[in-house]
Protein backbone atom coordinates (compact mmCIF):
# COMPACT_ATOMS: atom_id res chain seq x y z
CA UNK A 1 0.00 0.00 0.00
CA UNK A 2 3.08 2.27 -0.03
CA UNK A 3 1.83 3.71 -3.51
CA UNK A 4 -1.39 5.16 -1.81
CA UNK A 5 -1.88 8.70 -1.44
CA UNK A 6 -3.27 11.15 0.35
CA UNK A 7 -6.15 12.53 -0.76
CA UNK A 8 -7.42 15.43 1.36
CA UNK A 9 -4.61 15.57 4.10
CA UNK A 10 -3.21 18.75 3.64
CA UNK A 11 0.03 17.58 5.84
CA UNK A 12 2.18 15.22 4.00
CA UNK A 13 3.31 12.70 5.72
CA UNK A 14 6.81 11.63 6.40
CA UNK A 15 9.19 8.80 5.30
CA UNK A 16 8.57 7.24 9.35
CA UNK A 17 4.96 7.54 8.92
CA UNK A 18 5.07 5.76 5.66
CA UNK A 19 6.86 3.42 6.85
CA UNK A 20 4.82 2.60 10.25
CA UNK A 21 1.97 2.68 8.21
CA UNK A 22 2.82 0.22 5.60
CA UNK A 23 4.04 -2.29 8.11
CA UNK A 24 0.74 -1.82 10.55
CA UNK A 25 -0.81 -2.45 7.45
CA UNK A 26 0.88 -4.55 5.19
CA UNK A 27 1.38 -7.49 8.06
CA UNK A 28 -2.26 -8.25 9.21
CA UNK A 29 -3.23 -8.21 5.27
CA UNK A 30 -0.55 -10.97 4.76
CA UNK A 31 -1.47 -12.67 7.13
CA UNK A 32 -5.13 -12.23 6.27
CA UNK A 33 -4.33 -13.65 2.65
CA UNK A 34 -2.10 -15.93 2.98
CA UNK A 35 -4.43 -17.86 5.66
CA UNK A 36 -7.71 -16.87 4.50
CA UNK A 37 -8.10 -15.92 1.33
CA UNK A 38 -5.66 -18.19 -0.68
CA UNK A 39 -7.21 -21.68 1.08
CA UNK A 40 -10.47 -19.97 -0.13
CA UNK A 41 -9.59 -19.61 -3.41
CA UNK A 42 -7.66 -23.11 -3.10
CA UNK A 43 -11.27 -24.88 -2.15
CA UNK A 44 -12.60 -23.13 -5.56
CA UNK A 45 -10.10 -24.88 -7.32
CA UNK A 46 -10.30 -28.29 -5.45
CA UNK A 47 -13.77 -28.32 -5.57
CA UNK A 48 -13.25 -29.05 -9.53
CA UNK A 49 -10.84 -31.97 -9.11
CA UNK A 50 -10.65 -35.45 -7.54
CA UNK A 51 -8.35 -35.89 -4.96
CA UNK A 52 -8.20 -38.43 -1.95
CA UNK A 53 -5.93 -35.63 -0.33
CA UNK A 54 -2.90 -37.50 0.54
CA UNK A 55 -0.30 -37.27 -2.97
CA UNK A 56 -0.85 -33.93 -4.66
CA UNK A 57 0.17 -35.37 -7.74
CA UNK A 58 -3.11 -37.62 -7.66
CA UNK A 59 -5.25 -34.02 -8.37
CA UNK A 60 -7.17 -34.73 -10.81
CA UNK A 61 -9.19 -32.36 -12.63
CA UNK A 62 -12.87 -33.30 -13.36
CA UNK A 63 -14.70 -30.06 -14.11
CA UNK A 64 -18.16 -29.85 -13.06
CA UNK A 65 -17.99 -33.68 -11.92
CA UNK A 66 -18.64 -32.76 -8.30
CA UNK A 67 -21.44 -30.60 -8.82
CA UNK A 68 -23.28 -32.35 -10.95
CA UNK A 69 -22.89 -34.99 -8.69
CA UNK A 70 -24.18 -33.55 -5.58
CA UNK A 71 -26.90 -31.93 -7.08
CA UNK A 72 -28.03 -35.51 -8.41
CA UNK A 73 -26.84 -38.36 -6.47
CA UNK A 74 -25.72 -37.37 -3.29
CA UNK A 75 -28.57 -38.95 -1.00
CA UNK A 76 -27.44 -36.65 2.25
CA UNK A 77 -27.25 -33.63 -0.19
CA UNK A 78 -30.70 -32.27 -0.12
CA UNK A 79 -31.68 -33.46 3.20
CA UNK A 80 -28.65 -31.00 4.78
CA UNK A 81 -29.96 -28.05 2.40
CA UNK A 82 -33.52 -28.80 3.48
CA UNK A 83 -32.05 -28.78 7.32
CA UNK A 84 -29.85 -25.85 6.92
CA UNK A 85 -33.37 -23.91 5.61
CA UNK A 86 -35.28 -24.70 8.61
CA UNK A 87 -32.26 -24.26 10.95
CA UNK A 88 -32.22 -20.83 9.04
CA UNK A 89 -36.02 -20.10 9.39
CA UNK A 90 -35.96 -21.55 12.69
CA UNK A 91 -33.60 -19.42 14.01
CA UNK A 92 -35.00 -16.12 12.06
CA UNK A 93 -38.19 -16.92 13.70
CA UNK A 94 -37.97 -17.81 17.22
CA UNK A 95 -34.53 -17.08 19.16
CA UNK A 96 -33.87 -13.84 17.14
CA UNK A 97 -37.20 -12.18 17.76
CA UNK A 98 -37.25 -13.27 21.08
CA UNK A 99 -33.72 -11.90 22.03
CA UNK A 100 -34.99 -8.66 20.57
CA UNK A 101 -37.71 -8.63 22.79
CA UNK A 102 -35.90 -9.39 25.56
CA UNK A 103 -33.48 -6.77 25.13
CA UNK A 104 -36.23 -4.41 24.73
CA UNK A 105 -37.43 -5.54 27.93
CA UNK A 106 -33.92 -4.76 29.78
CA UNK A 107 -33.41 -1.33 28.11
CA UNK A 108 -35.70 0.27 29.88
CA UNK A 109 -33.62 1.26 33.93
CA UNK A 110 -35.15 -1.69 35.79
CA UNK A 111 -33.58 -2.96 38.79
CA UNK A 112 -31.98 -6.49 38.35
CA UNK A 113 -31.50 -6.52 35.02
CA UNK A 114 -27.68 -7.18 34.56
CA UNK A 115 -28.82 -10.81 36.77
CA UNK A 116 -31.84 -11.53 33.99
CA UNK A 117 -29.35 -10.31 31.23
CA UNK A 118 -26.49 -12.59 32.86
CA UNK A 119 -29.02 -15.36 32.87
CA UNK A 120 -29.72 -15.37 29.30
CA UNK A 121 -26.19 -14.82 27.97
CA UNK A 122 -24.87 -17.20 29.98
CA UNK A 123 -25.24 -20.37 27.42
CA UNK A 124 -23.53 -17.95 24.91
CA UNK A 125 -20.31 -17.74 27.29
CA UNK A 126 -19.98 -21.57 27.23
CA UNK A 127 -18.63 -23.79 24.56
CA UNK A 128 -20.70 -25.22 21.79
CA UNK A 129 -19.04 -28.54 23.07
CA UNK A 130 -20.03 -27.89 26.70
CA UNK A 131 -23.37 -26.98 25.50
CA UNK A 132 -23.38 -30.13 23.40
CA UNK A 133 -23.28 -31.84 26.56
CA UNK A 134 -25.45 -30.53 28.71
CA UNK A 135 -28.25 -31.07 26.31
CA UNK A 136 -26.63 -34.61 26.16
CA UNK A 137 -27.64 -35.21 29.50
CA UNK A 138 -30.91 -33.92 29.18
CA UNK A 139 -32.18 -36.03 26.32
CA UNK A 140 -30.28 -39.03 26.90
CA UNK A 141 -33.44 -41.64 26.24
CA UNK A 142 -32.66 -43.51 29.55
CA UNK A 143 -30.92 -41.27 32.41
CA UNK A 144 -32.08 -37.59 30.86
CA UNK A 145 -34.04 -34.84 32.20
CA UNK A 146 -36.72 -34.38 30.20
CA UNK A 147 -37.63 -38.60 29.87
CA UNK A 148 -37.62 -38.41 33.70
CA UNK A 149 -39.65 -35.67 34.00
CA UNK A 150 -42.19 -37.62 31.24
CA UNK A 151 -41.46 -40.70 33.02
CA UNK A 152 -42.69 -39.10 36.12
CA UNK A 153 -45.76 -37.03 35.17
CA UNK A 154 -46.67 -41.41 33.78
CA UNK A 155 -46.82 -40.65 30.30
CA UNK A 156 -45.01 -43.96 30.07
CA UNK A 157 -43.34 -43.20 26.69
CA UNK A 158 -39.44 -43.79 25.90
CA UNK A 159 -38.22 -40.94 23.59
CA UNK A 160 -35.19 -41.58 21.71
CA UNK A 161 -34.75 -37.80 21.39
CA UNK A 162 -31.71 -37.12 19.28
CA UNK A 163 -31.86 -40.84 18.09
CA UNK A 164 -35.21 -40.09 16.27
CA UNK A 165 -34.97 -38.74 12.87
CA UNK A 166 -38.33 -37.28 13.04
CA UNK A 167 -37.23 -35.24 16.04
CA UNK A 168 -33.35 -34.74 16.41
CA UNK A 169 -33.16 -31.69 14.39
CA UNK A 170 -35.72 -29.93 16.56
CA UNK A 171 -34.18 -31.19 19.74
CA UNK A 172 -30.89 -29.41 18.54
CA UNK A 173 -32.35 -26.63 17.20
CA UNK A 174 -33.87 -25.96 20.94
CA UNK A 175 -30.49 -25.99 21.96
CA UNK A 176 -29.09 -23.64 19.85
CA UNK A 177 -31.79 -21.19 20.29
CA UNK A 178 -30.89 -21.44 24.22
CA UNK A 179 -27.58 -19.61 23.05
CA UNK A 180 -28.68 -17.68 20.12
CA UNK A 181 -31.32 -15.59 22.19
CA UNK A 182 -28.73 -14.43 24.11
CA UNK A 183 -26.39 -13.71 21.80
CA UNK A 184 -29.02 -11.45 20.06
CA UNK A 185 -30.50 -10.15 23.01
CA UNK A 186 -26.34 -8.62 23.96
CA UNK A 187 -26.39 -7.02 20.10
CA UNK A 188 -29.21 -5.84 20.59
CA UNK A 189 -29.54 -4.45 23.85
CA UNK A 190 -25.56 -2.89 22.67
CA UNK A 191 -27.80 -0.80 19.63
CA UNK A 192 -30.09 0.48 21.90
CA UNK A 193 -28.05 1.95 24.14
CA UNK A 194 -27.12 4.22 21.36
CA UNK A 195 -30.50 5.16 20.21
CA UNK A 196 -31.39 8.29 20.65
CA UNK A 197 -33.93 8.97 24.14
CA UNK A 198 -35.87 11.82 22.81
CA UNK A 199 -37.43 9.76 19.75
CA UNK A 200 -38.62 7.05 22.15
CA UNK A 201 -40.08 9.76 24.68
CA UNK A 202 -41.75 12.02 21.45
CA UNK A 203 -43.20 9.19 20.62
CA UNK A 204 -44.41 8.54 24.12
CA UNK A 205 -45.72 12.37 23.98
CA UNK A 206 -47.59 11.19 20.67
CA UNK A 207 -49.40 8.49 22.36
CA UNK A 208 -47.90 5.36 21.02
CA UNK A 209 -47.75 2.87 23.66
CA UNK A 210 -44.53 0.27 24.28
CA UNK A 211 -45.44 -2.20 21.58
CA UNK A 212 -46.14 0.73 18.87
CA UNK A 213 -42.61 2.87 19.70
CA UNK A 214 -41.00 -0.24 19.07
CA UNK A 215 -42.35 -1.19 15.75
CA UNK A 216 -42.75 2.16 14.13
CA UNK A 217 -39.92 4.30 15.84
CA UNK A 218 -37.18 2.04 17.55
CA UNK A 219 -37.19 -0.70 14.86
CA UNK A 220 -36.85 1.31 12.24
CA UNK A 221 -34.35 3.48 13.32
CA UNK A 222 -31.88 0.44 14.30
CA UNK A 223 -31.41 -0.39 10.72
CA UNK A 224 -27.74 -0.92 11.51
CA UNK A 225 -28.22 -3.12 14.19
CA UNK A 226 -31.06 -5.33 12.32
CA UNK A 227 -28.42 -5.32 9.61
CA UNK A 228 -26.15 -7.07 11.81
CA UNK A 229 -28.50 -9.04 13.58
CA UNK A 230 -29.37 -10.30 9.93
CA UNK A 231 -25.77 -11.78 8.85
CA UNK A 232 -25.28 -12.95 12.32
CA UNK A 233 -28.66 -15.35 11.96
CA UNK A 234 -28.00 -16.10 8.65
CA UNK A 235 -24.36 -16.98 8.91
CA UNK A 236 -24.58 -19.16 12.20
CA UNK A 237 -27.59 -20.95 10.58
CA UNK A 238 -25.37 -21.97 7.50
CA UNK A 239 -22.22 -22.21 9.89
CA UNK A 240 -23.89 -24.26 12.45
CA UNK A 241 -21.56 -27.35 13.52
CA UNK A 242 -20.34 -27.87 16.72
CA UNK A 243 -23.56 -28.02 18.49
CA UNK A 244 -24.65 -30.88 16.02
CA UNK A 245 -21.35 -32.45 15.49
CA UNK A 246 -21.40 -32.74 19.68
CA UNK A 247 -24.71 -34.07 19.73
CA UNK A 248 -24.68 -36.45 16.64
CA UNK A 249 -21.73 -38.21 18.65
CA UNK A 250 -18.65 -36.79 16.04
CA UNK A 251 -17.76 -37.32 12.40
CA UNK A 252 -20.42 -38.84 10.52
CA UNK A 253 -23.78 -36.98 9.77
CA UNK A 254 -26.83 -38.77 11.73
CA UNK A 255 -30.49 -39.90 10.03
CA UNK A 256 -32.43 -36.60 10.43
CA UNK A 257 -29.41 -34.13 11.32
CA UNK A 258 -27.41 -33.98 7.86
CA UNK A 259 -26.22 -30.32 7.35
CA UNK A 260 -23.85 -29.01 4.79
CA UNK A 261 -20.87 -27.83 7.57
CA UNK A 262 -21.13 -31.89 8.48
CA UNK A 263 -21.18 -33.20 5.18
CA UNK A 264 -18.34 -30.97 4.22
CA UNK A 265 -16.65 -32.31 7.06
CA UNK A 266 -17.42 -35.67 6.71
CA UNK A 267 -15.79 -36.04 3.30
CA UNK A 268 -13.00 -33.81 4.26
CA UNK A 269 -12.02 -35.52 7.28
CA UNK A 270 -13.38 -38.53 7.62
CA UNK A 271 -12.06 -41.84 7.23
CA UNK A 272 -12.14 -41.80 3.26
CA UNK A 273 -11.01 -38.09 2.44
CA UNK A 274 -12.81 -37.23 -1.01
CA UNK A 275 -11.20 -33.70 -0.77
CA UNK A 276 -12.65 -32.29 -4.41
CA UNK A 277 -16.00 -33.42 -3.13
CA UNK A 278 -16.00 -32.17 0.10
CA UNK A 279 -14.82 -28.67 -1.86
CA UNK A 280 -17.59 -28.76 -3.52
CA UNK A 281 -19.72 -29.03 -0.72
CA UNK A 282 -18.10 -25.80 0.56
CA UNK A 283 -18.27 -23.67 -2.56
CA UNK A 284 -21.91 -24.04 -2.56
CA UNK A 285 -22.03 -23.71 1.47
CA UNK A 286 -19.59 -20.47 0.24
CA UNK A 287 -21.83 -19.28 -2.93
CA UNK A 288 -24.75 -19.36 -0.30
CA UNK A 289 -23.02 -17.57 2.82
CA UNK A 290 -21.36 -14.99 0.05
CA UNK A 291 -25.08 -13.88 -0.75
CA UNK A 292 -25.52 -13.10 3.12
CA UNK A 293 -22.08 -11.42 3.15
CA UNK A 294 -22.86 -9.65 -0.06
CA UNK A 295 -25.88 -8.00 0.96
CA UNK A 296 -24.21 -7.20 4.22
CA UNK A 297 -21.45 -5.16 2.85
CA UNK A 298 -23.58 -3.73 0.48
CA UNK A 299 -25.74 -2.41 3.11
CA UNK A 300 -23.02 -1.63 5.26
CA UNK A 301 -20.21 0.46 3.04
CA UNK A 302 -22.82 2.09 0.64
CA UNK A 303 -22.94 5.06 2.62
CA UNK A 304 -19.09 5.50 3.22
CA UNK A 305 -18.48 5.17 -0.20
CA UNK A 306 -20.25 8.04 -0.98
CA UNK B 1 -34.20 5.04 38.54
CA UNK B 2 -37.41 6.48 37.35
CA UNK B 3 -36.95 10.16 38.75
CA UNK B 4 -34.42 10.19 35.60
CA UNK B 5 -36.74 9.18 33.16
CA UNK B 6 -39.00 11.90 31.60
CA UNK B 7 -41.19 9.44 29.97
CA UNK B 8 -44.72 9.05 31.22
CA UNK B 9 -44.76 6.22 33.93
CA UNK B 10 -48.56 6.17 34.91
CA UNK B 11 -48.96 2.41 35.22
CA UNK B 12 -45.42 2.09 36.16
CA UNK B 13 -45.58 -0.12 39.25
CA UNK B 14 -47.96 -2.72 37.97
CA UNK B 15 -46.60 -2.97 35.12
CA UNK B 16 -43.01 -3.47 36.56
CA UNK B 17 -43.82 -6.32 38.85
CA UNK B 18 -45.44 -8.23 36.18
CA UNK B 19 -42.28 -7.52 34.01
CA UNK B 20 -40.41 -8.42 36.57
CA UNK B 21 -42.31 -11.73 37.09
CA UNK B 22 -41.78 -12.65 33.13
CA UNK B 23 -38.13 -11.69 33.02
CA UNK B 24 -37.47 -13.94 36.31
CA UNK B 25 -39.36 -16.67 34.64
CA UNK B 26 -37.33 -16.47 31.63
CA UNK B 27 -34.28 -15.92 32.98
CA UNK B 28 -35.05 -19.24 35.61
CA UNK B 29 -35.85 -21.27 32.68
CA UNK B 30 -32.54 -20.08 30.58
CA UNK B 31 -30.53 -21.34 33.87
CA UNK B 32 -32.51 -24.99 34.35
CA UNK B 33 -30.06 -27.19 31.69
CA UNK B 34 -27.02 -25.57 33.74
CA UNK B 35 -28.73 -26.11 36.69
CA UNK B 36 -29.29 -29.24 36.43
CA UNK B 37 -25.55 -29.99 35.26
CA UNK B 38 -24.63 -28.51 38.49
CA UNK B 39 -26.94 -31.29 40.02
CA UNK B 40 -25.83 -34.12 37.94
CA UNK B 41 -22.15 -33.03 38.55
CA UNK B 42 -22.76 -33.13 42.42
CA UNK B 43 -23.77 -36.39 42.92
CA UNK B 44 -22.09 -39.34 43.30
CA UNK B 45 -22.07 -41.83 40.33
CA UNK B 46 -23.43 -44.78 42.93
CA UNK B 47 -26.01 -42.48 43.70
CA UNK B 48 -27.63 -41.36 40.59
CA UNK B 49 -26.89 -45.35 38.87
CA UNK B 50 -28.98 -46.86 42.47
CA UNK B 51 -31.98 -43.80 42.45
CA UNK B 52 -31.84 -42.53 38.55
CA UNK B 53 -31.15 -38.85 37.80
CA UNK B 54 -34.21 -37.32 38.66
CA UNK B 55 -34.02 -38.17 42.71
CA UNK B 56 -33.48 -36.50 45.29
CA UNK B 57 -29.77 -36.52 46.44
CA UNK B 58 -28.36 -38.96 49.46
CA UNK B 59 -25.20 -36.64 48.95
CA UNK B 60 -23.67 -33.97 47.47
CA UNK B 61 -19.92 -33.29 46.71
CA UNK B 62 -17.08 -32.02 45.05
CA UNK B 63 -15.53 -35.51 44.10
CA UNK B 64 -16.18 -35.18 40.62
CA UNK B 65 -14.29 -32.21 39.85
CA UNK B 66 -11.79 -33.11 41.68
CA UNK B 67 -11.86 -36.78 39.82
CA UNK B 68 -12.17 -35.29 36.55
CA UNK B 69 -9.19 -32.54 37.45
CA UNK B 70 -6.87 -35.57 38.22
CA UNK B 71 -7.92 -38.30 36.08
CA UNK B 72 -8.46 -36.67 32.71
CA UNK B 73 -5.20 -34.36 32.57
CA UNK B 74 -7.32 -31.23 32.37
CA UNK B 75 -4.59 -29.32 33.93
CA UNK B 76 -2.33 -29.84 30.85
CA UNK B 77 -5.28 -29.10 28.31
CA UNK B 78 -6.02 -25.64 30.19
CA UNK B 79 -2.62 -24.59 29.70
CA UNK B 80 -2.76 -25.86 26.07
CA UNK B 81 -5.75 -23.49 25.99
CA UNK B 82 -4.45 -20.54 27.60
CA UNK B 83 -1.48 -21.07 25.28
CA UNK B 84 -3.76 -20.39 22.47
CA UNK B 85 -6.00 -17.95 23.28
CA UNK B 86 -3.93 -15.64 25.29
CA UNK B 87 -1.57 -14.46 22.22
CA UNK B 88 -4.41 -15.11 19.80
CA UNK B 89 -6.89 -12.31 21.43
CA UNK B 90 -3.60 -10.02 21.92
CA UNK B 91 -2.45 -10.62 18.59
CA UNK B 92 -6.15 -10.19 17.11
CA UNK B 93 -6.92 -7.07 18.60
CA UNK B 94 -2.86 -5.73 17.79
CA UNK B 95 -3.75 -6.38 14.37
CA UNK B 96 -7.18 -5.48 14.29
CA UNK B 97 -6.35 -1.95 15.91
CA UNK B 98 -3.82 -1.76 13.37
CA UNK B 99 -5.95 -1.76 10.36
CA UNK B 100 -8.60 -0.35 11.81
CA UNK B 101 -6.54 2.66 12.56
CA UNK B 102 -5.30 2.53 8.72
CA UNK B 103 -8.64 2.50 6.75
CA UNK B 104 -10.50 5.15 9.69
CA UNK B 105 -8.32 7.72 10.30
CA UNK B 106 -6.36 8.02 6.89
CA UNK B 107 -8.08 8.97 3.52
CA UNK B 108 -6.23 6.27 1.54
CA UNK B 109 -7.98 4.98 -1.85
CA UNK B 110 -8.52 1.23 -0.75
CA UNK B 111 -9.77 2.17 2.24
CA UNK B 112 -13.20 0.53 1.97
CA UNK B 113 -11.89 -2.88 -0.39
CA UNK B 114 -9.71 -3.32 2.55
CA UNK B 115 -12.28 -3.03 5.28
CA UNK B 116 -14.31 -5.37 3.21
CA UNK B 117 -11.35 -7.91 2.53
CA UNK B 118 -11.16 -8.24 6.14
CA UNK B 119 -14.46 -7.98 7.09
CA UNK B 120 -15.71 -10.84 4.36
CA UNK B 121 -12.97 -13.09 5.69
CA UNK B 122 -14.43 -13.51 9.13
CA UNK B 123 -17.81 -14.22 7.53
CA UNK B 124 -16.33 -17.49 5.01
CA UNK B 125 -17.24 -20.64 7.00
CA UNK B 126 -14.32 -22.30 8.32
CA UNK B 127 -15.13 -25.51 6.79
CA UNK B 128 -14.45 -23.35 3.34
CA UNK B 129 -11.02 -23.13 4.07
CA UNK B 130 -9.97 -25.80 5.95
CA UNK B 131 -8.47 -28.79 3.50
CA UNK B 132 -5.94 -26.02 1.56
CA UNK B 133 -5.16 -24.50 5.41
CA UNK B 134 -4.48 -28.44 5.84
CA UNK B 135 -2.07 -28.79 2.76
CA UNK B 136 -0.55 -25.30 3.53
CA UNK B 137 0.37 -25.73 7.14
CA UNK B 138 1.95 -29.16 6.25
CA UNK B 139 4.63 -26.98 3.83
CA UNK B 140 5.55 -24.24 6.00
CA UNK B 141 8.30 -25.11 8.38
CA UNK B 142 9.27 -23.70 12.01
CA UNK B 143 12.37 -24.17 13.65
CA UNK B 144 12.62 -26.77 16.10
CA UNK B 145 11.94 -24.08 19.45
CA UNK B 146 8.58 -23.23 18.25
CA UNK B 147 7.38 -26.71 16.86
CA UNK B 148 8.29 -30.04 17.49
CA UNK B 149 6.69 -30.89 14.38
CA UNK B 150 8.90 -29.01 12.57
CA UNK B 151 6.21 -27.53 10.60
CA UNK B 152 3.38 -25.22 11.21
CA UNK B 153 1.02 -28.57 11.33
CA UNK B 154 0.75 -29.89 14.87
CA UNK B 155 1.80 -26.59 16.88
CA UNK B 156 -0.08 -24.20 18.96
CA UNK B 157 1.42 -21.56 16.37
CA UNK B 158 -0.67 -22.51 13.69
CA UNK B 159 -3.84 -22.68 15.57
CA UNK B 160 -2.72 -19.34 16.76
CA UNK B 161 -2.08 -17.99 12.95
CA UNK B 162 -5.54 -18.95 11.88
CA UNK B 163 -7.41 -17.38 14.71
CA UNK B 164 -5.65 -14.52 14.28
CA UNK B 165 -6.14 -14.34 10.72
CA UNK B 166 -9.57 -14.98 10.80
CA UNK B 167 -10.73 -13.28 13.56
CA UNK B 168 -9.22 -9.66 12.70
CA UNK B 169 -12.18 -9.34 10.62
CA UNK B 170 -14.99 -8.70 13.21
CA UNK B 171 -12.63 -6.75 15.52
CA UNK B 172 -11.39 -4.79 12.22
CA UNK B 173 -14.97 -3.80 11.63
CA UNK B 174 -16.15 -2.94 15.38
CA UNK B 175 -13.52 -0.79 16.02
CA UNK B 176 -12.79 0.84 12.60
CA UNK B 177 -16.28 1.53 13.57
CA UNK B 178 -15.50 2.72 16.67
CA UNK B 179 -12.33 4.74 15.63
CA UNK B 180 -14.44 7.17 13.17
CA UNK B 181 -16.13 8.44 16.28
CA UNK B 182 -13.18 9.96 17.75
CA UNK B 183 -12.64 13.19 16.40
CA UNK B 184 -10.44 14.05 13.44
CA UNK B 185 -9.15 17.44 15.38
CA UNK B 186 -7.89 14.96 17.96
CA UNK B 187 -4.99 13.54 15.51
CA UNK B 188 -5.03 16.71 13.48
CA UNK B 189 -3.39 18.22 16.75
CA UNK B 190 -0.84 15.34 17.36
CA UNK B 191 0.04 16.39 13.93
CA UNK B 192 0.29 19.82 14.69
CA UNK B 193 2.40 19.69 17.41
CA UNK B 194 4.49 16.98 14.73
CA UNK B 195 3.97 13.43 16.68
CA UNK B 196 5.03 10.82 14.27
CA UNK B 197 1.91 8.86 13.38
CA UNK B 198 3.01 5.84 15.46
CA UNK B 199 2.81 7.96 18.50
CA UNK B 200 -0.96 8.57 17.19
CA UNK B 201 -1.55 5.59 17.43
CA UNK B 202 -0.39 3.93 20.21
CA UNK B 203 -0.32 7.32 22.90
CA UNK B 204 -3.67 8.60 21.60
CA UNK B 205 -5.87 6.48 19.30
CA UNK B 206 -5.16 3.02 21.34
CA UNK B 207 -6.12 4.47 24.73
CA UNK B 208 -9.02 6.17 23.85
CA UNK B 209 -10.09 2.93 22.24
CA UNK B 210 -9.91 1.08 25.69
CA UNK B 211 -13.92 0.30 26.03
CA UNK B 212 -14.22 -1.24 22.42
CA UNK B 213 -11.34 -3.28 23.56
CA UNK B 214 -13.33 -4.59 26.40
CA UNK B 215 -15.65 -5.84 24.79
CA UNK B 216 -13.79 -7.28 22.04
CA UNK B 217 -11.57 -9.15 24.49
CA UNK B 218 -14.59 -10.56 26.18
CA UNK B 219 -15.82 -11.67 23.07
CA UNK B 220 -13.11 -13.19 21.30
CA UNK B 221 -11.40 -14.75 24.51
CA UNK B 222 -15.20 -16.44 24.89
CA UNK B 223 -15.18 -17.46 20.90
CA UNK B 224 -10.94 -18.19 20.51
CA UNK B 225 -11.61 -20.49 23.84
CA UNK B 226 -14.24 -22.42 22.99
CA UNK B 227 -13.29 -22.76 19.34
CA UNK B 228 -12.55 -26.74 18.19
CA UNK B 229 -13.12 -26.75 14.77
CA UNK B 230 -9.27 -25.51 14.28
CA UNK B 231 -7.32 -27.95 16.63
CA UNK B 232 -9.42 -30.82 15.46
CA UNK B 233 -8.15 -30.79 12.23
CA UNK B 234 -4.66 -29.30 12.47
CA UNK B 235 -3.58 -30.42 15.26
CA UNK B 236 -2.80 -34.10 15.51
CA UNK B 237 -1.60 -35.17 18.79
CA UNK B 238 -4.32 -35.47 21.29
CA UNK B 239 -2.05 -34.06 23.89
CA UNK B 240 -1.33 -30.62 22.02
CA UNK B 241 -5.28 -30.23 21.97
CA UNK B 242 -6.80 -27.13 23.86
CA UNK B 243 -9.81 -28.31 26.30
CA UNK B 244 -12.71 -28.09 24.33
CA UNK B 245 -11.70 -30.48 21.82
CA UNK B 246 -10.33 -32.45 24.97
CA UNK B 247 -13.15 -32.87 26.12
CA UNK B 248 -14.20 -34.97 23.45
CA UNK B 249 -11.91 -37.57 24.15
CA UNK B 250 -13.04 -37.03 27.89
CA UNK B 251 -16.73 -38.13 26.63
CA UNK B 252 -15.21 -40.95 24.86
CA UNK B 253 -13.18 -42.31 27.44
CA UNK B 254 -15.75 -41.78 30.45
CA UNK B 255 -18.89 -41.56 28.37
CA UNK B 256 -20.75 -44.30 30.75
CA UNK B 257 -20.02 -41.83 33.90
CA UNK B 258 -21.93 -38.73 33.14
CA UNK B 259 -22.02 -37.04 36.23
CA UNK B 260 -18.03 -36.90 36.22
CA UNK B 261 -18.11 -35.72 32.41
CA UNK B 262 -20.63 -32.97 33.53
CA UNK B 263 -17.89 -32.05 36.26
CA UNK B 264 -15.46 -31.32 34.08
CA UNK B 265 -17.67 -29.72 31.37
CA UNK B 266 -18.54 -27.45 34.23
CA UNK B 267 -14.70 -26.77 34.88
CA UNK B 268 -14.07 -26.36 31.29
CA UNK B 269 -16.23 -22.83 31.34
CA UNK B 270 -14.86 -21.16 34.71
CA UNK B 271 -12.26 -18.98 33.03
CA UNK B 272 -15.17 -17.60 29.72
CA UNK B 273 -17.22 -17.09 32.95
CA UNK B 274 -14.48 -15.36 34.74
CA UNK B 275 -13.63 -13.26 32.07
CA UNK B 276 -17.19 -12.39 31.11
CA UNK B 277 -17.68 -11.31 34.77
CA UNK B 278 -14.60 -9.46 34.68
CA UNK B 279 -15.64 -7.71 32.05
CA UNK B 280 -19.22 -6.96 32.20
CA UNK B 281 -19.89 -3.75 32.94
CA UNK B 282 -17.25 -2.91 30.14
CA UNK B 283 -18.92 -5.50 27.48
CA UNK B 284 -22.05 -3.77 26.81
CA UNK B 285 -20.72 -0.07 26.21
CA UNK B 286 -17.85 -1.31 24.39
CA UNK B 287 -20.35 -2.80 22.04
CA UNK B 288 -22.56 0.02 21.54
CA UNK B 289 -20.62 2.48 19.80
CA UNK B 290 -19.28 -0.22 17.21
CA UNK B 291 -22.66 -1.55 16.30
CA UNK B 292 -25.09 0.78 17.08
CA UNK B 293 -24.50 4.40 15.88
CA UNK B 294 -24.41 3.79 11.99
Amino acid sequence: MSSATPRTRPRRLGPGDRIFLTVIIGIPLAALLFFVWLPALASLGLSFTTWDGIELADIHWIGLDNYKEIFTNYPPFWPAVRHNVIWLLFTALLPTPFGIFLAYQLDRKIRFTRIYQTAIFLPMVLSLAVVGFIWEIIYNPDTGLLNGILNAAGSGHHIDWLGNPDLNLWAVLIASGWRHTGYIMILYLAGLKGFDPALKEAAALDGANGRQTFLRVVFPALKPVNIIILVVTVMESLRAFDIVYVLGGGVGSKPGMELLSLLITDNIIGESSHIGYGSALAVVLLLVSLAAIGTFLVQTFRKEDQ
Amino acid sequence: MRESQTRKTTSAPRRQTGRHLMLAGIALLWLVPLLWAVYTSLRPYSDTAKHGYLSWPRSLSLGNFTDAWNQSGMPHFFWNSVLITVPSVLGTLLFSAAVAFFVSRFDFRWNIVLLMLFTAGNLLPAQVLITPLYRLYLLVPLPQWMSDSLLLYNSAWGIIAIHIAYQSGFCTFVLSNYMKTIPKEISEAALVDGAPVWRQFFQIILPLCRPAFAALATLESIWIYNDFFWPLALIESGDKRPITSALANLQGAYFTNPNLIAAGALMTAIPTLLVYFALQRQFISGLTIGSGKG
